[in-house]
């Protein structure tokens, strides 16, 4: 990354941190630590990283289209905002949809998706979910039920390889991912079929629903397990853009790459850190908390 | 009658050539599930996924939405049940046309309850987008390729393999939401599945030598069922109607045939013959289909009940009975 891509970058992941607690404060609760771990990974992925097909102008989501079935012709995916799908053109599937209003955050930042979008955000008759779907903007296959959408991508990743596009599939996993089963099935199948247009960026923020992973599941060393499934691995901090960006610009080997992106689950809103271990939903205890928060993001400095 | 061998296997390869679009997916089961011919001939259309359903599943979807059809192959009771919730969402939700080929429906394997998938139409039913196919015999194993591939959305097909008797006229293929009218009678009407309609066949045949006035159906589309003229066949039907199939009784054909007759109002009793509440266990297909109750003596013994006649039809008698190649759709005047 250069210096202005990594300003660029920068800029945008303190915008995510700004609006994801901005939401946060008017919902009066939300994923919150989950952008703060996310976002500058997030950033990285959508600034400068991936070669996603232009946008051209900030979309205003669509209300929801009903579910998909064979008489619902109104049908779409939120791939829309990640660009169109034409062969040169990267992709991106958010697996863990928690992360939605990061991602919400992320494509307004990115100029993606309007700014009004994220009004949308958890309303009824909306696409704009708080635990998203396959029709809410930035993503593009049922993610919700966690470990599916890896193993989605690297059917596409297949498929994209037999069309011979050049292409490449990029995956944003969470850690909690890899205690399923199924994670580890698709690094098989990944490196089975030599998915090396597969890129992998786990938030590595070592908290779950129930707490600290390793209190609640051990998932180290998972640099070396996932090595041991064929997997091209880097460890990057969380917070540094250009360990982030580095391992992606990297020849393919015929490896799937996976880029462990050790983050901290109160990044950029260190007032967080004291609700240490649980993480995966803030809600304010109090009057007194909220109007620190409140303080804080008036007082934001990008 | 005529019994074929392995008609699965012969046919998706050749119908293959014309479909560059289908990819073969098997989870290590492969001459199992009579998909080792196709590897032979479409080494590149074939995705080997190993002992691993629910990534199979799953990549199954996301190649469907990159423009491909995957035809999916291993027993049963691994895609219903081992990955229920891989086939809920990353494929039956998002209506990918995704062709799921079952395999070992009911007790048609000696492996146990482990193997034999007894619940799946129950289970697979309750999914908004699936379809669901049971071909009966070869004919429409080799003829339900077709009509998979029209349906726009993803489809299960409890399938059958190895030995398959011939039953219908090569000339009335499978066709989607038609039930075969096998005969019509006015005191009993019989709707069988599967392979539970070779067993129904010679059951009816016995009983109308004896007298009883019976319709038979033979349903192939499991959802969505038409119930039409199989409706109109009870309501004029003294005793009302027997279920057979190769299945549990809750959830699968006697289900979907009560649901139709309670949403029509039909006043006449349903008998549903199949696993009555119970898992299986590992013995020969004869075996079980007798242990459990949905063989062809199954069959006379619910209609003597019901009917409260005895018809003195032994199994030797069952036994002898000559299967003629069923024409399907026969009309009344033919019989």
């Amino acid at each position: 990354m250069t210096t202005e891509e990594v300003k660029k970058a920068r800029q945008a992941a303190s915008g995510i941190r700004k609006r994801v607690l901005a939401h946060t404060l008017i919902n009066n609760g939300g994923y919150l630590s989950q952008a703060c771990s996310s976002a500058d990974a997030l950033a990285a992925l959508y600034t400068s990283i991936m070669k996603l097909g232009p946008v051209p102008e900030p979309i205003v989501p669509k209300p929801f289209p009903g579910v998909p079935g064979p008489l619902n012709k109104d049908y779409f995916t939120g791939g829309d905002f990640n660009g169109a799908h034409l062969p040169q053109y990267d992709r991106f599937i958010l697996s863990p949809a928690h992360y939605a209003l990061a991602l919400y955050a992320c494509l307004i930042e990115t100029g993606r998706m309007d700014e009004t979008g994220l009004d949308y955000f958890n309303r009824d008759g909306s696409s704009v979910e708080m635990i998203g779907s396959e029709h809410s903007p930035g993503m593009e296959v049922t993610n919700g039920s966690l470990g599916q959408a890896l193993s989605q991508a690297a059917g596409i990743a297949l498929a994209r390889k037999l069309k011979k596009e050049a292409g490449r599939v990029f995956v944003f996993l969470s850690d909690g991912e890899l205690q399923i089963g199924q994670t580890w099935e698709a690094f098989q199948f990944m490196s089975h079929w030599k998915l090396d247009n597969m890129i992998i960026y786990v938030d590595v923020n070592g908290y779950q629903c129930d707490g600290k992973m390793e209190n609640v599941m051990n998932i180290e060393p998972a640099g070396s397990r996932l090595e041991a499934f064929g997997a091209r691995v880097f460890r990057a901090r969380g917070n540094d853009f250009e360990e982030l960006a580095a391992p992606a610009g990297l020849a393919p080997d015929t490896r799937p790459t996976v880029i462990l992106s050790y983050s901290c689950p109160y990044e950029g809103i260190e007032l967080m850190k004291q609700n240490a271990p649980k993480f995966h939903y803030m809600r304010f205890k109090n009057e007194e908390e909220k109007k620190s928060y409140t303080e804080l993001l008036r007082t934001w400095k990008s | 009658m005529e019994i074929l061998s392995r008609v699965h296997a012969r046919n998706l390869t050749e119908w293959a050539k014309d479909n560059p679009q289908v990819l073969v997916m098997s989870a290590d089961l492969t001459s199992s599930t009579e998909i080792d011919i196709f590897r032979g001939a479409y080494p590149s259309r074939f995705i080997s996924c190993g002992i691993a359903e629910q990534n199979m599943l799953s990549a199954a979807a996301g190649l469907a939405r990159e423009g491909f059809i995957p035809f999916i192959h291993t027993f049963a009771v691994f895609i219903y049940r081992r990955a229920f919730d891989q086939l809920a969402m990353s494929i039956a939700y998002s209506n990918l046309p995704v062709k799921l080929f079952g395999f070992l429906p009911g007790i048609t394997t000696p492996g146990g309850a482990t193997h034999q998938a007894t619940d799946d139409i129950a289970l697979v039913r309750a999914l908004p987008n699936m379809t669901i196919f049971e071909p009966g015999d070869a004919t429409e194993i080799e003829s339900i390729l077709g009509p998979v591939m029209d349906v726009d959305g993803p489809v299960y097909i409890r399938m059958l393999r190895g030995d398959v008797p011939r039953l219908f006229d090569k000339k009335d293929p499978f066709k989607k939401g038609v039930n075969r009218v096998l005969s019509r009678g006015s005191d009993l009407t019989v709707i069988s599945s599967g392979l539970c309609s070779e067993e129904a066949i010679k059951a009816v045949k016995a009983l109308k030598a004896k007298g009883l006035s019976i319709a038979h159906f033979h349903v192939s589309t499991l959802k969505p069922f038409n119930p039409k003229d199989i409706l109109d066949s009870i309501a004029s039907s003294k005793h009302g109607a027997i279920t057979m199939e190769n299945h549990t009784v809750m959830g699968g054909l006697g289900s979907i045939v009560a649901d139709a007759m309670a949403g029509a109002g039909s006043g006449k009793k349903l008998y549903k013959l199949g696993l009555q509440d119970k898992f299986g266990h590992g013995a020969s297909k004869g075996y079980l289909m007798r242990e459990y109750g949905f063989d062809a003596m199954a069959l006379v013994l619910k209609a003597e009940e019901i009917t409260g006649a005895k018809f003195g039809i032994t199994g030797e008698d069952l036994k002898t009975v000559k299967i003629e190649i069923m024409h399907g759709d026969i009309k009344a005047e033919d019989l």
